[in-house]
């Protein structure tokens, strides 16, 4: 099956990259590789076969519900790109942008 | 002065009897990783004044003679969390990300004394077979520097294998322990799902992922797997079995053992000279006494195929959480917030990692979710079932590693495909969560070939006395690349 350009910007959109013209035909041609290998799987007769999602042993683990202390606030703007007072600074959410 | 040819048990009796100080040891380890790392490229970060100041604390505190690895150096590779040590996956995305926690497999090797050394280089959110894709260097083979050293976990076989650092941490998802481990020449473990838990380890495929431990020989990989692992309630995957030595049968014979040889792991695409020697390494477990048999894993050619589309889907997932606002690379130039989002990623990850994303959402997408990603987790069940129906008869199972040993730099990462079918011997592994061993049974081309010893959940224990009968009997493990050097 062939992976076209268009899908690959509808996927790119959907997984919030964007790609040049140059990327995205390259994607095309590697994307579609790469669902040609998969196809192999449609040969296998998968009738009535449960769906397996995961390999724990334990499904849902319970634990009490105890407050403990968590990390200091000052250790976790450690990280942050852009602060102010004790926010992260971001662009503008609305379009057009600029400072908020 | 290097200690780089000792095993664990040899620099523990050095250490209880003071004829060397951890600091010491520190030291001539961190020289042994600089003055290699030119030539070989393992680390991303070495952690000096960390691994100094850890050091004297242990010295400070005193070597436990209970404690095998008391003082002893370690490197972790980059997507495992370590507190205050630079942790980047080897993306641009977290080119400048210090954790404000360790990964509980990390926390454990700290609450044995071990001393963190560097965090080692790897394919870009451990994506790839060849750390090639790395954002930030290359590395080289151990035994060839103009060959890859595997992936995605290469840094951390490199050191151990180049005489860096005697132990080191990778993680393996569809491989990344096990095929580096083969392509240098050492000993890498893939443990049951869930026997080390998976908190800190920068998720790629969550029902995949496991941390394991690269060592030069099959005990000391035991030795640090026992410290490494054990149910965590930061992880409601990590499994409830607490397995105090995972070295306990290493040293029992291995009369009787059944062990199965699936015909599909020695058939079309496997190089000729990796047969022979896979050949050669079951006749020689037959000789201490092993039963060998041929058997069939009818399943296991889709392996490739199920595991691209549904570690890719919980890739897509799992790295929806990097989009530039709380920490790592933040593009500069965004008008508004999805503009963040979509330049910091666009900017932020490289080609395979975006290729993986983009394949992942494909197959979760509406109008394909039923052909692909259920479709995958339907034969990921038959290919579990072959698993059992074999164990069923057999204690293991071995088979090559990987189907050639270790190819040219630049050789593959134009071609994903290629790339992904250098997996298939390992894949079905993490498929069903199974243990995986590789350990050095040969050599082709002057290049090492691993042998690779499959068991049944929770088998560690008997995956190491049958690797440990291999390897007393055998010294391909001692052999040594020309970068290891060492005062033998």
């Amino acid at each position: 099956m062939k992976i076209s350009e268009e899908e690959v910007s509808h996927v790119a959109r959907l997984s919030k990259l964007v790609c040049s013209a140059e990327e995205t035909s390259a994607f095309a041609t590697s994307l579609t590789k790469i669902v040609d290998m998969i196809a192999l799987l449609n040969e296998v007769d998968t009738t009535g076969v449960p769906v397996t999602t995961t390999m724990a042993d334990r499904k849902n683990v319970m634990r009490e519900d105890i407050a403990k202390s968590g990390h200091d606030k000052e250790e976790l703007f450690k990280n942050v790109p852009e602060r102010e007072g004790d926010f992260i600074k971001v662009p503008a959410i609305l379009d057009g942008g600029g400072d908020a | 002065m290097t200690f780089n040819h000792k095993t664990i048990d040899e620099l523990h009796e050095l250490l209880v009897n003071k004829d060397i100080s951890a600091l010491e040891l520190t030291k001539a380890t961190l020289e042994d990783i600089h003055s290699r790392e030119e030539a070989i490229g393992s680390f991303i970060t070495v952690s000096d004044d960390w691994a100094l100041a850890q050091a004297e604390a242990v010295d400070e505190k005193g070597i436990d003679p209970t404690n095998v690895m008391s003082g002893i150096p370690l490197a972790v590779k980059d997507n495992i969390s370590t507190k205050g040590i630079l942790t980047t996956a080897a993306s641009k995305m977290l080119y400048n990300y210090e954790p404000v926690f360790n990964a509980t497999a990390v926390e454990n090797a700290y609450a044995k004394d071990m001393i963190v050394v560097g965090k080692a280089n790897m394919d870009e959110f451990a994506m790839g077979g060849s750390t090639e894709t790395s954002y930030f260097k290359k590395t080289k083979n151990a035994w060839d520097q103009t060959k890859v050293p595997g992936g995605s976990s290469g840094g951390s076989a490199t050191a151990v294998a180049s005489g860096q650092v005697h132990l080191s941490l990778g993680s393996d998802t569809g491989g990344s322990i096990r095929q580096p481990a083969a392509f240098n020449g050492i000993v890498g473990m893939k443990p049951t799902y869930g026997v080390v838990s998976r908190f800190g380890l920068i998720a790629f495929g969550s029902s995949l992922d496991q941390i394991g431990p690269f060592s030069k020989t099959v005990k000391e990989n035991a030795q640090l797997l026992s410290v490494i692992a054990g149910p965590d309630s930061k992880d409601a995957t990590s499994a409830p079995v607490d397995v105090a030595d995972y070295a306990a049968k290493i040293g029992q014979d291995i009369k009787g053992m059944k062990i199965a040889l699936p015909k599909e792991y020695m058939g079309e695409g496997i190089d000729a000279g990796v047969k022979e020697t896979i050949l050669k390494a079951a006749k020689h477990l037959e000789s201490l006494g092993a039963i060998i048999e041929e058997v069939s894993l009818p399943h296991s050619k889709y392996g490739v195929a199920v595991y691209y589309i549904i570690a890719s889907s919980e890739a897509s997932s799992n790295l929806q959480r990097f989009d530039g606002i709380r920490y790592g690379f933040r593009a500069e130039d965004a008008v508004n917030l999805e503009d963040i989002y979509v330049k910091t990623r666009s900017q932020g990850f490289g080609d395979e990692v975006k290729r993986r994303i983009m394949l992942g959402t494909f197959s979760l997408s509406s109008g394909y979710y039923d052909a692909y990603y259920k479709k995958a987790g339907q034969v990921r069940t038959l290919i579990i079932q072959d698993f059992e129906k074999i164990f069923a008869d057999y204690d293991l199972i071995l088979g090559p590693t990987a189907p050639t040993v270790a190819f040219d730099l630049d050789s593959l990462s134009h071609d994903p495909v290629a790339m992904y079918l250098a997996d298939l011997l390992t894949i079905p592994v993490n498929l069903a969560g199974l243990p995986g061993l590789s350990i050095p049974a040969g050599f082709v081309d002057g290049l090492p070939v691993g042998l690779q010893l499959i068991g049944p959940k929770y088998s560690e224990a008997t995956i190491y006395q049958v690797a440990a009968a291999f390897e007393a009997t055998t010294d391909y493990h001692k052999q040594q690349p020309i970068i290891f050097g060492g005062d033998k």
